[in-house]
């Protein structure tokens, strides 16, 4: 009996990219002899998500997440290393393995746009041998956790980005998958869509105890849906743990934010504790290194006239914007 | 969660594939009534031109050319006109366009083969051309006064040859699509497939009238079977011999096509799987 987990080890991809100057004598040299230049997307990546846990797969464009998913749903062969997905080998794309899995991809649809999605839905019942009466229970109960209703009867061509991406979550789960890939499944969609999407997501995970890696550039997504987050960049590893323990680990620097009582007009001089983000009269918000910060809470409270004092970790964006910035290495 | 399918489940869910796949393209087909029109009037427009320039022949050379009268010609081109819908076919050029739009890597996930979805979808969509087909054909029959003069045996036969003329268009240029997985710049090699079943296929004129070197050649290429065969079957122009030869040359050309496309697929994908869309 498979189970849904997810074991990735020593992972590479490397594209060959055709490469050569500008101009026509380059052009034609290239004629003769081709140049190529080894891009590797995915390089050497290893982790292990056990059955129904939802991880964050982060990284900035480019970073390989994607390369990673495509991998690991079978529709990319890897260079080198280890893929097993709810205990088979993604790239021999078996049809219990293609049954198992969805891979929802923000940017791509999958149901046909000339027809209403409740069609497309039938087609996917017969490609997945669902059995009617399950299918129906499910269609119609996915349909009304959406609010689709009306909607799944319009082509899809007439739908909303917002209402088409959620016709696609229904289409995409109507199969029961027990691993679920989600490359950004909630990209220009406003917020309410995007709350809508999560808990979508969040009760599928919890009825079914499916596995989900989601890419997100939305940090809500992450923050609502993911207790574990993998990093990557350049296609190299560089952080999987807590998302609290990203934070403790990148930021390094603490937020702190003072009211004051009335202080009869006079301004102190708050440079002089940290770099000073907002200042109103009677409340500050200061950013100091993470290291300085019980000293300087402690100059601020005996100094000036605190009624209230937070200690708070930068937004969640800066982290990962500063993970991003840091310098190359593995883990 | 997930269903383990047994071989019976397997075929029962192809069936239904094909079913419910080609209800899906009939649903299209209906979504859109004035392009289905526009492409039926477009796909009238070749037959008829050379209908009306072979009938003028005809006249002119004083009642037949090449052994065909012009109520044969007439005949030759309006059976043409069904012949057509029925054999149409997915075009190389749709790989092409599902590999570069990203529809392809959305079929590879599926634990169905592309081509059973492409079989349903093609069953859907010829029997609503056949459908549209129908008042035009009446028009045409009506205009033209085509000599048909099938035997009875000729008439029971037809639909055989029809439905393997439509297999053997259907799976050859499916594994001419296949050319798409290695070059993007399959434009050239389409033009030249199309410009050789002008030629042998007996769409442009019948084959009879061609001349013997080219008659040869279509003897080597699986055209002839889409369209010349089963308009002649229909013209009552096929002996029982050479009804045999055709039937066993479209079987032969279908499994020819489909052993190529099992041997070519494996390597497609993994070429798809290796350099990734």
């Amino acid at each position: 009996m498979s189970t849904n987990s997810i074991t990735v080890k020593d992972l590479r991809k490397t594209y060959k990219v055709p490469e050569r100057e500008a101009g026509l004598k380059a052009a034609i040299k290239s004629l003769v002899a081709r140049k190529t230049k080894d891009v590797h997307a995915v390089d050497g990546i290893s982790f292990q998500i056990e059955p129904g846990e939802i991880v964050g797969f982060l990284g900035p464009n480019g970073a390989g997440k994607t390369t990673t998913l495509k991998m690991l749903s079978g529709l990319l062969y890897p260079t080198s290393g280890e893929l097993s997905v709810a205990g088979h080998v993604p790239q021999k794309r078996e049809r219990e393995f293609l049954q198992q899995i969805t891979l929802v991809m923000g940017q791509r649809s999958q149901l046909n746009w000339d027809i209403p999605a409740i069609d497309s839905y039938d087609l996917y019942r017969a490609i997945y041998g669902i059995p009617q009466e399950q299918f129906i229970a499910d269609r119609d109960k996915m349909i009304e956790v959406m609010q689709l209703k009306d909607l799944v009867k319009k082509p899809v061509r007439n739908l909303s980005l917002g209402e088409r991406m959620k016709a696609e979550m229904v289409g995409a789960l109507l199969h029961q998958p027990g691993v679920l890939f989600l490359d950004e499944p909630t990209i220009g969609l406003d917020v309410t869509m995007q709350r809508r999407i999560r808990a979508f997501i969040q009760e599928y995970n919890q009825r079914y105890n499916a596995t989900v890696l989601l890419t997100s550039h939305y940090m809500a997504d992450v923050q609502a849906l993911c207790k574990r987050v993998i990093v990557i960049h350049h296609g190299k590893l560089l952080f999987d743990g807590d998302l609290t323990q990203l934070v403790e680990r990148f930021s390094a620097q603490k937020t702190l934010v003072l009211t004051m009582s009335d202080m009869n007009g006079k301004t102190p001089d708050m440079a002089q504790y940290g770099t000073v983000v907002t200042q109103e009269p009677n409340r500050v918000v200061l950013r100091v290194a993470k290291s300085d910060a019980p000293q300087v809470t402690a100059r601020l409270l005996a100094d000036l006239p605190v009624t209230d004092l937070t200690v708070d970790d930068p937004p969640i964006e800066e982290v990962i914007e500063s993970v991003f910035d840091a310098p190359e290495t593995s883990e | 969660m997930p269903r383990v399918q047994g071989f019976a489940q397997r075929v029962r869910t192809n069936l239904q594939v094909y079913a419910v796949g080609a209800r899906v393209a009939i649903l299209e087909r209906l979504q859109y009534p004035l392009a289905s029109l526009m492409f039926m009037v477009n796909v009238l427009i070749e037959p008829i031109i050379y209908l009306v320039v072979w009938s003028s022949a005809t006249v002119a050379q004083g009642g037949a050319v090449g052994g065909y009268t012009a109520g044969q010609f007439a005949g030759y081109y309006i059976i043409w006109t069904f012949v057509r819908q029925f054999n149409l076919a997915v075009g190389p050029d749709n790989f092409n366009w599902r590999i570069k739009n990203g529809t392809l890597a959305g079929e590879l996930l599926r634990p169905v083969h592309p081509i059973d979805i492409d079989l349903a979808w093609n069953l859907g969509f010829k029997v609503m051309q056949v459908v549209y087909w129908i008042p035009i054909g009446v028009i045409l029959w009506l205009m033209f006064k085509p000599e048909v003069n099938p035997e009875a045996w000729q008439l029971l036969a037809f639909p055989i040859v029809l439905l393997l003329a439509a297999y053997v268009r259907f799976f050859v240029m499916w594994l001419v699509g296949l050319m798409c997985f290695w070059t993007e710049r399959i434009d050239s090699l389409i033009e030249l497939y199309f410009a050789a079943e002008l030629l042998f296929s007996g769409r442009l004129v019948p084959l009879e009238i061609m001349p013997a070197w080219a008659q040869n050649v279509a003897g080597y290429l699986p055209f002839q079977w889409t369209f010349y065969f089963p308009i002649e079957l229909l013209l009552g122009r096929v002996t029982i011999n050479e009804f045999g030869i055709g039937v066993f040359a479209q079987v032969a050309w279908i499994l020819a096509a489909y052993v190529g496309i099992r041997l070519i697929w494996v390597r497609a994908v993994r070429r798809f799987t290796a350099v990734g869309a």
